[in-house]
């Protein structure tokens, strides 16, 4: 089948293949010479296109702007506990939908595929009246809570849990094993790989959602990552060297993650709709 | 909830021990009065509870209440009830169109070149002349693994009128310096290109997914008629791949006209509103003007146009089934 290929259409396909890839991971390379070069490096004509070793004074700039090693934490402490909370909450509804048969499990599961089509942000009022009258506005409940029950986490855990055998679950209760003891030690260990897909979708949710901790954290010290950065952005005299740095904290964890488990991410990042 | 887990473990161990024995202390009391209510009807509810009672509190709740809030307009401390006045606001607003006209725009331009050079990358690399397919694989996906907000401001800082490395590239070549934040039309094409870079790697990895699926003996079948790869491709892979299709440009859709982080942090909407998105519309009159009615009606559009164009996807691709 392969025998009249052409060494020109090879060096072709190649060359397609490198420019795109150049396109797609060039800007990281960009960023991290930012990152480490004070401000007018990149700038200038023609630019400096090696890294520095300006890094460490663009952190400490950037710690003394918008405390960055506080906003890190709070993006780690508010994305840890989300994924937390909202996984195993999502996979037990998964559970229930999946292994189930119960009055209204239909209807109130149609209604959660119903809502994965609904805008998030028709939701951002009434949320913030929510906790507003609560008194929980600029607190990490108010961006943590909303999104728990993420209904396209439920969905894909009752998808994944169907593949478990009923006579599984029959088995363990024949030997008197409690319902919370089969699905916490039975039916979690089993989901593993899903558990994790689904793990790594709601970390990128939390990590990189914007719109509402915008919205809602109002002091410096209680930002996230992506909005401490937008606030850096915003400022009339814009710091590039700090600017990179900081989106460079804000990529770098999560590339050296998705570097090491890059099945399960891509699997997660896609909502497992992509089997690996 | 994990309290109740532990002693139900507990209680599951201890089960068999206690059940002969039959004696009536104060622990086997209490392991009997639970066990009236976890059974295998009633436990499916416990499971679903805690998903439901966020989700009633923090979807369903802010659902309602916002439409409700879309008829209101704020008057002194409180709301009053004005009918259909936000929304016959809406219709009369140009900068509301103009929102509309934006969002559609980027939709209508971006998402086909968006998936077109996904499918395209997909089929390259799918060849079995390529090697290091894991290497490409990861370098195309990388992008997507971005804050949009990190993302944007890469671009912003590439993409710099005066300094910015595009347009020194750009000087190399003999090209005059291109004013991409700050001009109408170059502003669209600086915002399309940002959401391009993040997204394209995203949909390459379904396409090669669903390309991988693709039984190996239709194409060998096509090889024996005598069909070329032009026509293996329009005849078998497209085909083949229609649910794919339809999966990435529903997620598309509904991601563009949610478009929010890219042009907040690009360009503000700006020049002159040339990138007013309409979720970027209703932030500003939300949380700038705190105008919630009026946001409400637009959020409400917002649902309304989301509902009809995915009704119609779906009826598209039902009509073949």
């Amino acid at each position: 089948m392969n025998q009249q290929i052409s060494p020109l259409k090879k060096t072709f396909l190649y060359a397609f293949l490198f420019i795109g890839v150049i396109i797609s991971v060039f800007p990281f390379y960009w960023m991290f010479v930012g990152a480490t070069n004070p401000s007018g490096e990149i700038f200038k004509v023609p630019p400096n296109f090696l890294p520095g070793n300006y890094g460490w004074e663009n952190f400490k700039n950037l710690n003394e702007n918008i405390g960055i090693i506080r906003v890190m934490g709070n993006s780690l402490f508010i994305t840890l506990t989300f994924t937390a909370i909202s996984a195993i909450v999502c996979t037990a509804a998964g559970y229930a939908f999946a292994k189930f048969q119960f009055k209204g499990r239909n209807a109130i599961f149609f209604m959660l595929l119903v809502a994965i089509m609904i805008p998030y942000h028709v939701t951002l009022i009434p949320l913030f009246e929510i906790f507003g009258s609560v008194g929980w506005l600029n607190t990490f409940q108010a961006v943590i809570l909303p999104q728990v029950a993420y209904p396209f986490a439920i969905f894909l855990m009752r998808q994944n849990m169907q593949s478990i055998p009923d006579s599984l679950l029959e088995a363990a209760r024949v030997d008197g094993a409690g319902e919370f003891h089969i699905f916490f030690r039975i039916v979690l260990p089993v989901m593993r790989p899903a558990l994790a897909a689904v793990a790594i979708f709601l970390f990128m949710f939390q990590w990189n959602n914007f719109i509402w901790p915008l919205v809602v954290l109002q002091s410096q010290e209680m930002y996230t990552l992506p909005v401490a950065l937008s606030s850096l952005v915003g400022m009339s005299r814009i710091d590039y060297g700090q600017v990179m740095m900081g989106t460079t904290l804000s990529t770098l964890p999560i590339m050296i993650f998705f570097l090491l488990l890059q099945k399960q991410f891509i699997s997660g990042i896609l909502g497992g709709s992509v089997k690996e | 909830m994990s309290q109740p887990n532990a002693e139900q473990m507990a209680n599951a161990n201890h089960e068999p021990n206690k059940q002969p024995s039959k004696k009536p202390g104060p622990s086997n009391q209490k392991t009997k009065s639970r066990k009236k209510w976890i059974t295998p009807k009633t436990v499916p509810y416990l499971f679903i509870l805690p998903a439901v009672t966020f989700f009633l509190i923090f979807t369903v709740y802010p659902v309602i209440s916002s439409l409700l809030l879309s008829f209101q307009t704020r008057a002194g401390s409180g709301y009053e009830f004005v009918g259909l006045d936000n929304y016959i606001r809406l219709f009369q607003d140009t900068l509301f169109y103009k929102a509309l006209g934006n969002t559609f725009l980027i939709l209508l331009i971006q998402v086909p070149i968006q998936l077109f050079l996904a499918v395209v990358i997909a089929v390259a690399l799918n060849s079995q002349l390529v090697k290091m397919k894991s290497f490409f694989r990861i370098a195309f996906f990388m992008p997507a693994i971005t804050a949009l907000v990190a993302s944007s401001i890469i671009f912003m800082i590439i993409l710099d009128e005066n300094y910015g490395l595009a347009n020194y590239v750009l000087s190399l070549f003999g090209i005059e310096a291109i004013a991409w934040l700050s001009d109408p039309f170059w502003a669209k094409v600086a915002l399309m290109a940002a959401i391009t870079w993040r997204w394209t790697g995203y949909n390459m990895v379904i396409f090669l997914a669903g390309l991988q699926n693709i039984p190996g003996s239709l194409y060998e079948a096509a090889e024996m008629d005598g069909a070329g790869k032009v026509r293996q491709f329009f005849y078998i892979t497209v085909p083949q791949l229609k649910p794919i299709f339809l999966f990435t440009f529903v997620l598309s859709t509904i991601g563009t006209l949610q478009l929010f982080d890219e042009p907040y942090i690009l360009t503000q909407g700006g020049p002159n509103n040339a990138t007013l998105t309409i979720t970027l519309y209703l932030y500003q009159n939300g949380f700038r003007y705190f105008d919630f009615g009026y946001a409400s009606a637009i959020a409400y559009v917002l649902v309304l146009i989301i509902g009809v164009l995915s009704w119609a996807q779906m009826k598209w691709a039902g009509e073949d089934k």
